[in-house]
């Protein structure tokens, strides 16, 4: 079913050439970008009490974190997703759904949807609400990776919907009308990068769903791309959202604060990104096996798909870093929004 | 003692509120849990500060008789400090998610709490006595030169004031990998379960090295998680059985004499779709955020998003009651979903009788259900009827257009006020109900 339902939009590699070099490089700890920057928001969970910086650190004894870079960029942007109840720039969409549950009966519905989604015009008024409803959920798990301790029942239940909602628009047929413009994006990135949605956040808690598109495809976890594909997953259904709002301007002013993150994960070891991601149940807090993971014993399991799929080459970091410079531009839309 | 007549008959009045009075709400006193003790004497409540406090009931006055006793403030200690996961550089809360209390064995008093990954059991003892008359030491600790003391004397108990001490008798750590979401305590009073999000524990009150797994559902491989355990309890009277239910709205029953690992359950309780009405947000609201069985045994509780269900244990195919809590949600089900309030998960529980269950709801509403007369009432947790034995006025939600007078619509709701901890006293008509930093008790209107 998936193979059909590749479509040729493929703006995930040409907007990020180097997306499955990102994750040769074993850059285990990008997610933890967004984890730092929760550190500075008026999070709901925020605690004046806690001394402890939400900064996290890393697992390689030689890698120093820059502990209290400034990120005002990113901070405010992802305040509006992280403030969820209480949200004024949601409203809108807010005020579209309110009284109207999704139901899959639900046709003819007449009201306008504004704004963001205007680009869909010749797409039905369900279609259209179902795909808000696909975006809203996959912002929401997007921000599963910025929690530090993303709750496994609400990202397994959000992911659920999500493959619901694909499998229906699958079948409607239009998943492919739906899919970005930009062509000649390779089937593998987009299977790759919405199975990743919630990689991060349970890879971390050794748990991780994909939400439907990994049906069939034995491909393994691309545990270090989560953020970055994370960001771009929600692109591919709305990338005309994003084209509206001119994204390329904005790049720069990301690009430097992340700078300061990204220039740490240069000293990163790649090979303990696996043990990062591997399941610590038990010893859970066995040091010595950590470490020893950490040093050369590999473990197959979270990675050895993606040696499948390309040939692991060292990136520099250099191209991690202009390909970070995109993400950037797109978590500032997606957050925007 | 309860009265079979049931949430209807009874005239539920205000008795206390405990807790801040201003609206701006401190997070660390957002309350996260509410338990009585088996005999109600005693009402623990645990906040987002990993703080519990326990309120005792004072003894009835004989002369006013027209009240029951008030609950004071009878201790108050930290349970769980936040902490700093440095192999998974994630910090844990240290909110506590559940208090369990163990019945009294002597004088003391024992409860479990548990943040995300440690339980610990708390000792609650008192002291209104004290030893006086040392001969090498001072009443202040100091100690005597030897030399000066001349005479002797027999030190002996004299009375002091209460004192109230909680100590840790035991921490249960390093044993969940997911957050635990539910502790139950087992009929033999020797052994308890702990379930996180994948896996179910089975725990010795006395041994904290080591834990028996007797539940696992994490998929060999993780990209296949669909499900995850939401809430698990103990059967009240078979030691061997146990429930715990799933975020897709199915609660298994497992027997731990059939299999070391409980796996496999015995019995699979799952009502199917009601086709009408479904939606993408079918799968959500069927999620189980609490499962309790009634105090004989014979029957279970679940809550859901919008209905609380009771099950029969004997018949697995369909509930046997259901009893919708906010059904003028369902349409609203996009926006709740939106800000989140669709993954609130509300509690509940049985009176002492089994005869009323109650629940939750938002701006501050609880609902009651009468099984017997089939009546249910809402009822509202707010400051404004302040005065105590002032009868609580049911509340009424309009789903459609025409407002009548004294109802709320839908859309003044306030979805900030909700109520997701309730507890009900084992034998009397007296319930706490946790606001998001208050605790009310009521009481029903004794003549």
């Amino acid at each position: 079913m998936w193979e059909e339902a590749q479509t040729p939009g493929g703006s995930a590699s040409a907007v990020f050439p180097g997306l499955l070099r990102r994750s040769e490089v074993g850059l285990g700890r990008v997610p933890e970008t967004f984890a730092e920057v929760r550190g500075k928001l008026p999070c709901a969970f925020s605690n004046a009490s806690r001394p402890v910086n939400r900064i996290v650190v890393t697992k390689a004894p030689t890698a120093c974190w820059n502990r209290g870079s400034p990120l005002p960029r990113l901070s405010c942007g992802l305040r509006v997703g992280l403030t969820r109840r209480q949200d004024p720039d949601n409203r809108s969409l807010k005020d579209t759904m309110f009284a109207r549950g999704l139901k899959r009966k639900c046709v003819g519905h007449e009201e306008d949807v504004e704004g963001a989604l205007a680009g869909l015009k010749t797409v039905s008024s369900y279609s259209l609400q179902r795909q808000s409803l696909l975006d809203m959920s996959l912002v929401k798990l997007q921000l599963c990776h910025m929690l530090v301790e993303p709750n496994l029942c609400r990202s397994v239940l959000i992911a659920n919907t999500v493959r619901q909602i694909q499998e229906e628009m699958t079948q409607d047929g239009t998943w492919r009308a739906v899919a970005p413009q930009a062509a000649g994006r390779a089937p593998l990135d987009r299977l790759v990068s919405t199975e990743i949605l919630c990689r991060a956040a349970w890879e971390q808690e050794g748990a991780c769903p994909a939400p439907g598109l990994g049906d069939g495809h034995t491909q393994g976890p691309v545990s270090d791309l989560c953020p970055v594909t994370s960001a771009q997953a929600p692109r591919h259904p709305q990338s005309s959202v994003w084209e509206m709002d001119g994204p390329r301007e904005n790049r720069g002013s990301f690009h430097k604060s992340l700078d300061q993150i990204f220039e740490t994960l240069e000293t990163k070891n790649p090979s303990c990104m696996e043990e990062l991601f591997s399941d610590v149940d038990s010893p859970y807090y066995d040091l010595d096996t950590v470490l020893t993971g950490m040093m050369g014993g590999a473990r197959p399991g979270p990675c050895e798909g993606l040696e499948g799929l390309a040939p692991a080459t060292p990136g520099p970091s250099a191209s991690c870093k202009s390909d970070l410079g995109e993400l950037d531009h797109v978590v500032e839309i997606l957050v925007e929004t | 003692m309860a009265e079979s007549g049931g949430g209807n008959d009874i005239q539920w009045c205000f008795s206390q509120v405990k807790g801040a009075v201003d609206d701006d709400v401190a997070e660390a006193d957002i309350i996260s849990t509410v338990e009585f003790n088996h005999s109600g004497e005693l009402l623990a409540t645990g906040d987002k500060g990993g703080r519990v406090v326990i309120f005792q009931q004072e003894q009835e006055n004989k002369i006013q008789s027209h009240s029951r006793g008030e609950y004071n403030v009878y201790s108050t200690f930290q349970s769980h400090e936040p902490e700093f996961d440095y192999l998974k550089s994630l910090e844990i809360e240290e909110k506590i998610n559940k208090i369990r209390w163990l019945p009294q064995k002597n004088a003391a008093q024992f409860l479990l709490s548990t943040n995300d990954k440690t339980i610990k059991l708390w000792k609650i003892s008192e002291r209104d006595k004290r030893p006086e008359g040392y001969n090498l030491k001072e009443e202040d600790g100091r100690y005597r030169d030897p030399t000066t003391v001349t005479t002797l004397r027999v030190p002996v108990f004299r009375p002091m004031d209460l004192m109230v001490e909680a100590s840790p008798r035991r921490i249960f750590a390093n044993a969940h990998t997911y957050h635990i979401n539910s502790i139950s305590i087992n009929s033999d009073y020797e052994t308890y379960l702990s379930a996180d999000d994948l896996r179910i524990n089975l725990w010795h009150l006395e041994i904290t090295d080591r834990s028996f797994n007797i539940v696992d559902i994490k998929p060999a491989n993780m990209e296949e998680l669909t499900e995850v355990i939401t809430a698990a309890e103990f059967h009240p009277n078979s030691c061997n059985t146990f429930v715990y239910s799933s975020s897709k709205g199915t609660i298994r029953l497992c027997d731990m004499r059939a299999s070391a690992l409980c796996d496999r359950h015995s019995k699979l309780f799952e009502e199917p779709e009601d086709p009408s009405n479904r939606s993408f947000f079918s799968e959500i609201i069927s999620s189980i955020s609490d499962v309790k069985f009634s105090h004989s045994g014979r029957y279970m509780m679940t809550r859901d998003y919008l209905s609380v269900k009771i099950w029969d244990l004997n018949m697995e195919n369909r509930p046997v009651e259901t009893y919708q809590v906010h059904e003028y949600l369902r349409s609203k089900l996009c926006s709740l979903y939106e800000n989140d309030c669709i993954f609130d998960k509300f509690e509940c529980c049985w009176n002492g009788s089994d005869s009323v269950v109650m629940t939750g709801s938002y701006n501050n509403f609880f609902r009651m259900f009468d099984r017997n007369t089939k009546r249910d009432i809402t009822l509202e947790a707010s400051r404004e009827n302040n005065k105590p034995r002032t009868v609580l006025k049911p509340r009424k939600v309009c789903a459609s257009g025409k407002r009548k007078k004294d109802e709320i619509s839908v859309d003044s709701l306030d979805f900030n006020k909700k109520i997701l901890h309730t507890a009900w006293h084992p034998k009397e008509n007296i319930i706490a109900v946790a606001t998001t930093n208050n605790l009310y008790i009521f009481q029903d209107k004794v003549n």
